[in-house]
């Protein structure tokens, strides 16, 4: 990647903290809402750009367990969906809840990682 | 930009009080004035405005105009959830008036507004003092004493309107649970992102509809901590009847228990405010049929299914462009939430 500093991640980083320290405190109701949802959004990118790599090859290794078949990642999620709504048995007991926990888990990491500490 | 707009915004203002000024004559007597109109909200279903109406007596009436919005605006789009189940104002309105004769505490409707050139067709209500935050409510001391009253008091008032005779209800949507699925499925399949979650989720509903109940009755169709305005002296009114349908009743109780509505108080499965018993005393005190756990079980996981898809409708909105803010892209990510309580209530 033809890249020199500050990387992709850390350009975004700093147009968050540009939203959130200059822009926010600059503007008031509906815009400075709408402020602190692209800094947010932002954030996920952060994440996504960080652990995101890490989580799609974790992801793919078991789909290729439980499916018992190669292929990329989105066809590998394709294939599930279409056995899961056939009624197909899919791995063994647990297998199959565990994984899509796990997936979706990792979403929930990317997207809004405080959903996932409940406050009671 | 703000210059251009402000004639114009202006003149929609003054035409909607020239119209609201004549119908409150009507209503309340020569000599009835309007003050304080002013635009509360606007969605892509409807707007609510706020005002008084000074009647020559000397009384003054704190009101609320929900109207619809202006007919070539764009709604919710082909698929929206909203727009399969929603009402137009009228029905809406006359929906609130049933619902207050069988004893559903709601605002008083004063007078139906008619189309004409100057405004869309609307009602108007009385404007309750009370909250209607989901989050203050759950943590304002304030409501202390009425936190505890309310799931019982929410299972009544469910069970009053589901008790309201179909024939007396205006045409409504009609959607049986297998209806309903089948058309959630339509939708995440029009958009072509496999959602496995989603997937699990609804092949475990398809297998369970026994489990649904099998009463089709008036659902209120948004019943929820945010829906509801509250004192300290607990549930003052059920708002936002503007997606009641005809449907199974025990959809609005699985409702107000999904995660989303409790605002982070996950120990209180109904609204964040309550035990599931007190729910159940609550609407068999309003005449309610008995529900099990089972039943409920199944209405949470389908409402937070129905979540789910309104999240994705959103996501596909801001992709498609037809509703292209930083809000709506947002809304979309948080189908991962809807996904991670899902596989959190399955086996």
């Amino acid at each position: 990647m033809p890249t020199d500093r500050p990387t992709a991640a850390e350009l975004v980083e700093a147009v968050r903290e540009f939203l959130t320290d200059h822009v926010g405190p600059n503007v008031e109701g509906q815009l400075a809402f709408h402020a602190r949802v692209a800094a947010n959004a932002l954030a996920i990118v952060e994440r996504t750009l960080a652990e995101g790599g890490a989580m799609d090859q974790a992801e793919a290794e078991r789909l290729r367990d439980l499916l018992g078949r190669d292929g990329d990642l989105e066809e590998l999620n394709r294939d599930l969906s279409r056995r899961i709504r056939a009624g197909e048995a899919i791995g063994d007991g647990g297998a199959l809840l565990e994984h899509l926990r796990r997936t979706v888990q990792d979403k929930v990491q990317l997207a809004n990682p405080r959903y996932l500490t409940p406050r009671d | 930009m703000a210059k251009a707009e402000q004639p114009a915004m202006k003149s929609i203002e003054d035409e909607l009080r020239s119209a609201l000024h004549e119908a409150a004559i009507e209503h309340f007597g020569d000599g009835t004035e309007i003050e304080g109109l002013v635009k509360l909200s606007g969605g892509a279903s409807r707007e609510t405005w706020s005002f008084d109406a000074a009647i020559p007596d000397g009384g003054r009436l704190p009101l609320i105009l929900k109207r619809d919005p202006p007919s070539d605006e764009v709604t919710d789009g082909p698929t929206g959830v909203a727009s399969v189940l929603g009402v137009d104002r009228w029905t809406e309105g006359r929906l609130l008036e049933l619902a207050g004769e069988v004893g559903v505490p709601v605002p008083r409707v004063h007078f139906f507004l008619a189309a004409d050139p100057r405004t869309t067709a609307g009602f108007v209500m009385q404007r309750l003092e009370g909250e209607t935050l989901g989050r203050r409510i759950l943590r304002e001391d304030a409501y202390a004493e009425a936190r505890p009253k309310l799931a019982f008091q929410c299972g009544q008032a469910a069970a009053r309107l589901h008790g309201i005779p179909i024939d007396r209800l205006p045409p409504l949507n009609s959607l049986r649970v297998d209806e309903e699925l089948q058309l959630y499925r339509d939708i995440l399949d029009s958009f072509e992102h496999a959602h496995a979650g989603f997937e699990y989720a609804l092949h475990w509903l398809e297998e369970r509809q026994a489990l649904a109940g099998d009463g089709h009755t008036l659902a209120h169709g948004d019943y929820r901590n945010g829906n509801f305005v509250v004192g300290p002296d607990g549930l003052r009114a059920v708002l936002d009847w503007e997606l009641g349908h005809l449907g199974n009743p025990f959809s609005d109780l699985g409702w107000i228990c999904i995660k989303s509505w409790r605002y982070g108080h996950v120990g209180k499965p109904v609204g964040g405010f309550g035990e599931v018993d007190e729910l159940l005393a609550g609407y068999q005190a309003g005449g309610g049929a008995p529900f099990t756990v089972e039943n409920l079980r199944f209405w949470e996981v389908f409402g937070c299914m129905r979540w789910g898809v309104v999240c994705v409708i959103n996501a596909f909105s801001f992709l498609t462009g037809s509703q292209r803010t930083i809000e709506t892209a947002t809304i979309g990510r948080r189908a991962a939430e809807t996904e991670y309580d899902l596989l959190e209530l399955l086996d």
